[in-house]
């Protein structure tokens, strides 16, 4: 608005001058050599002071009322890592999930923000501030959605590669669903008798991906608990079908350039077993 | 053999501006891939890999290849010729500085032939920064040719400084020097108090990187934070380092095609020194997202606003300058009146960001790539192609075409508000900068689109700035010494000028000496 009408003020200045004191015809009188007014210069310095001290005093009301207390007893109710190139939330039960962040909506959140490798930024542009990411620092934020509904986020700070594909969602649901759901998630989700598709994930997958929904992420990557019942795959980069799926096993440099996940070897027959466990957990 | 050897100012004047010139066609191509993989949501064109080297290179390039040195150029050739000087003071610094400078820049672009230049941004935060995250040669091409680069900034900042402390004709006090002088003689002074800081920088992230220190690796008690300091402490006078001198060209051409002397030249003065104060104490509004402490933001959001009053003062100056006057509309004006608006505009909305609570939301968004992009084309760029306009007479000896000028400023106009104007948009919905494609979100599509149309205008501007410059210099009509009836010393020299810039050392009484030998009956000197 201020914004606006300086533009406005200055815009009007320029094209009234120009339109009032164009030169016309081929004169060589000069127009009256005028040097300075000291009272104007004054008044187009005091004027945008005070416009200046204005904006500060509601910058400052603004910041008090939207920052979180970054040094607070509280213990965080949700703590958000921000990994080369996804997401992980971590509840005070103790489950991990990557990618989307379900809350319980209404509710005012106290999060904690971490990097497990360079910086980030945690951007939720409808519910929250935006809060870099730094490694070895911890940063506290407001989350709160006063409605359930599904809010798109990303990462808002340069971070390699695939930046461009670190989106997330934060999912706010009604308290009694968000429960349903928590306790869902800390489920187990494998066998109890390992079958031999469970066997040959965890020889092939299991160093950079576990499948238990409350063991704390190996930071290489992400948990796959209950991986069947996500909607997207890589941070958003495409759904989660059997299609996209094979195409992770097979080349997952052509499903999401430049991460970070390894060709692993596998024959047709063990790609076959892997997605069919894989598509299993619920 | 002449050229390679040469230590006259206007040599290397011209010197910097052709390698500036080359370069921007560089950086210009880098911007035009770019917008073309962005044309459209999800497109293939080129990996995240290629993307994120084209954004290093593109920012990389316009700052320190482009803008620094062109501005450097202008410098080294206007100003001995401004202050009535046959040489710079240093001439032998100043012809080392331009060679390292051009060093330091094929040493960058060297990097594309060992398959990997740097990718980590213009600004290589650590830790990306570092050997885990970023493992190829190319930050360690881009560190090394930042050094060259700061220590040839240095050196041809020096020269300038001491050629107008001692090469003034007599008469000329510190007082009477033309603003274009005037404020490079700041932006020098700032050069080398800022970029010593870049330079620390740098020798920090090489000895992490080769030397295996861990002054950014907080796993082994550094602090990826320290690099942000240090690299915006640089990094926000350097804003004000390529902008101030481009601020100097406006002050020289607006009023000489207003008919009258700049309004209030004591103001437009000292706010320039405000301004250089104040821009080393706002640097962390760079960092508004990382969680530093309310009052510590605070305090960097009031020198933020602060500043834009010094800036503000000089705008409505200008507007003063032109108000009661006899304004002729030659392709110089004309970018010069474009400058004011499009500085305007990317003024605000850097006054948008001081305010901590919108860069909460807006920072690292296409709204700062609007934003510095009315700041650094629609200011700096803007006022260097009136320069360019203005000074050509005086470089060449000959005249630019000015009907091919008005196209080539109604196109520039154009295309650079087009690809330009709609970032403020795609930030205001969310999209972050530096993605190299981005999902197919309402209106995502479009207003990419519209922003990559822009750019394809754009680039013919400029493409017909440059075909009239190279045949003018053949075919443009002899300019004369005086060719705009102008009143600072460079306009009684010759053009271009002889080896020996004036035969005899003219002597100066006012601000505008050449108005005082044109009008006896009315000499400045008698009123102010």
């Amino acid at each position: 608005m201020i914004a606006a009408v300086v533009f406005l003020v200055v815009a009007v200045g320029v094209i009234l001058s120009l339109v009032r004191f164009r030169s016309r015809g081929v004169t060589t009188a000069e127009p009256r050599q005028v040097f300075g007014s000291q009272k104007l210069e004054i008044l187009w310095t005091v004027v945008p002071l005070m416009i200046a001290s204005g904006l500060f005093v509601v910058t400052v009301r603004a910041m008090v009322s939207i920052d979180a207390p970054q040094d607070s007893d509280r213990p965080p109710d949700l703590v958000i890592t921000g990994h080369q190139w996804w997401w992980e939330a971590r509840y005070p039960n103790g489950v991990v999930v990557p990618w989307d962040i379900h809350i319980p909506a209404s509710r005012r959140l106290r999060a904690r923000i971490e990097s497990a490798d360079v910086i980030h930024d945690f951007w939720v542009p409808d519910l929250a501030r935006k809060m870099d990411a730094v490694p070895g620092r911890w940063s506290y934020i407001w989350l709160e959605a006063d409605t359930p509904g599904t809010y798109a986020g990303t990462c808002s700070e340069f971070c390699g590669a695939q930046h461009a594909w670190m989106r997330f969602r934060v999912i706010a649901q009604p308290e009694q669903d968000f429960e349903a759901w928590l306790n869902n998630e800390a489920k187990a989700t494998g066998n109890d008798v390992p079958d031999p598709a469970e066997l040959l994930f965890r020889n092939k997958c299991e160093r950079c991906h576990t499948v238990v929904a409350t063991e704390p992420s190996s930071g290489k990557g992400p948990s796959l608990a209950h991986l069947a019942s996500r909607e997207f795959l890589g941070s958003g980069i495409s759904r989660n079908t059997p299609e996209n799926l094979t195409l992770w096993l097979t080349d997952p440099q052509a499903a999401k350039p430049g991460n970070r996940m390894p060709k692993v070897p596998l024959t047709g027959a063990e790609r076959t077993m892997i997605l069919g466990y894989l598509e299993g957990l619920r | 053999m002449t050229w390679l050897l040469a230590l006259d100012h206007k040599r290397i004047g011209i010197l910097y501006m052709l390698s500036a010139l080359l370069f921007f066609l560089a950086g210009g191509m880098e911007a035009m891939v770019m917008r073309a993989q962005l044309a459209a949501p999800n497109l293939k064109l080129i990996s995240p890999q290629i993307y994120n080297q084209m954004f290093t290179m593109h920012g990389t390039t316009m700052i320190f290849l482009v803008a620094m040195p062109v501005l450097t150029g202008f410098g080294v050739y206007l100003v001995p010729l401004m202050i009535g000087a046959n040489q710079t003071a240093l001439p032998r610094l100043g012809a080392l500085s331009f060679w390292l400078q051009l060093l330091g820049g094929v040493l960058l672009y060297f990097s594309f032939a060992t398959g990997s230049a740097p990718n980590a941004g213009w600004f290589s935060y650590a830790p990306l920064s570092e050997k885990p995250f970023s493992p190829g040669p190319g930050v360690d091409f881009w560190a090394f040719a930042l050094l060259l680069i700061a220590a040839a900034s240095i050196g041809a900042a020096i020269n300038l400084i001491v050629t107008i402390a001692t090469e003034r004709a007599p008469g000329m006090t510190m007082r009477l020097v033309p603003l274009f002088v005037w404020m490079t003689f700041v932006a020098s002074v700032m050069i080398v108090f800022a970029l010593p800081a870049l330079a620390a920088a740098l020798v920090m992230l090489l000895s992490d990187r080769l030397l295996a220190a861990h002054f950014f690796d907080p796993a082994q008690g550094g602090a990826p934070l320290l690099w942000q300091h240090y690299f915006w402490i640089f990094g926000h006078p350097e804003v004000y380092i390529v902008v101030l001198p481009a601020f100097g060209m406006i002050s020289e051409i607006i009023p000489v095609f207003s008919r009258k002397p700049i309004f209030g030249y004591p103001f437009v003065a000292t706010s320039t020194v405000a301004i250089a104060f104040l821009s080393y104490g706002v640097w962390a509004h760079h960092m508004f997202a990382v969680a530093l402490g309310r009052n510590f933001l605070a305090i960097f959001a009031a020198a933020s606003m602060l500043i834009a009053v010094p800036t503000g003062m000089k705008i409505f100056s200008w507007i003063a300058t032109m108000w009661g006057g006899s304004i002729r509309f030659t392709t110089a004006m004309l970018f010069a009146v474009a400058f004011l608006l499009e500085f305007t505009i990317g003024g605000l909305s850097g006054v948008a960001f001081a305010t901590v609570p919108v860069d909460w939301q807006l920072t690292d968004t296409y709204f700062v790539v609007a934003h510095i992009h009315y700041v650094l084309f629609g200011g700096t760029v803007f006022a260097l192609l009136a320069g360019v306009h203005y000074w050509f007479p005086k470089f060449s000896g000959r005249m630019l075409d000015e009907k091919l000028g008005h196209w080539s400023f109604w196109l520039v106009v154009l295309g650079f508000n087009t690809a330009v104007f709609v970032l403020h948009f795609l930030g205001l919905i969310g999209m972050p900068r530096r993605v190299y494609t981005y999902p197919d979100l309402p209106w995502y599509g479009a207003l990419n689109l519209i922003s990559t149309i822009g750019a394809a205008i754009l680039v013919f501007g400029i493409l017909l700035v440059c075909a009239n410059v190279a045949m003018s210099l053949f075919f443009g009509a002899e300019a004369g010494d005086d060719p705009w009836n102008a009143w600072t010393l460079e306009w009684a020299a010759a053009s271009p000028p002889l080896a020996q810039n004036f035969a005899e050392v003219p002597e100066v009484r006012s601000r505008r000496p050449l108005w005082d030998r044109k009008h006896p009956e009315a000499p400045d000197w008698m009123h102010v």
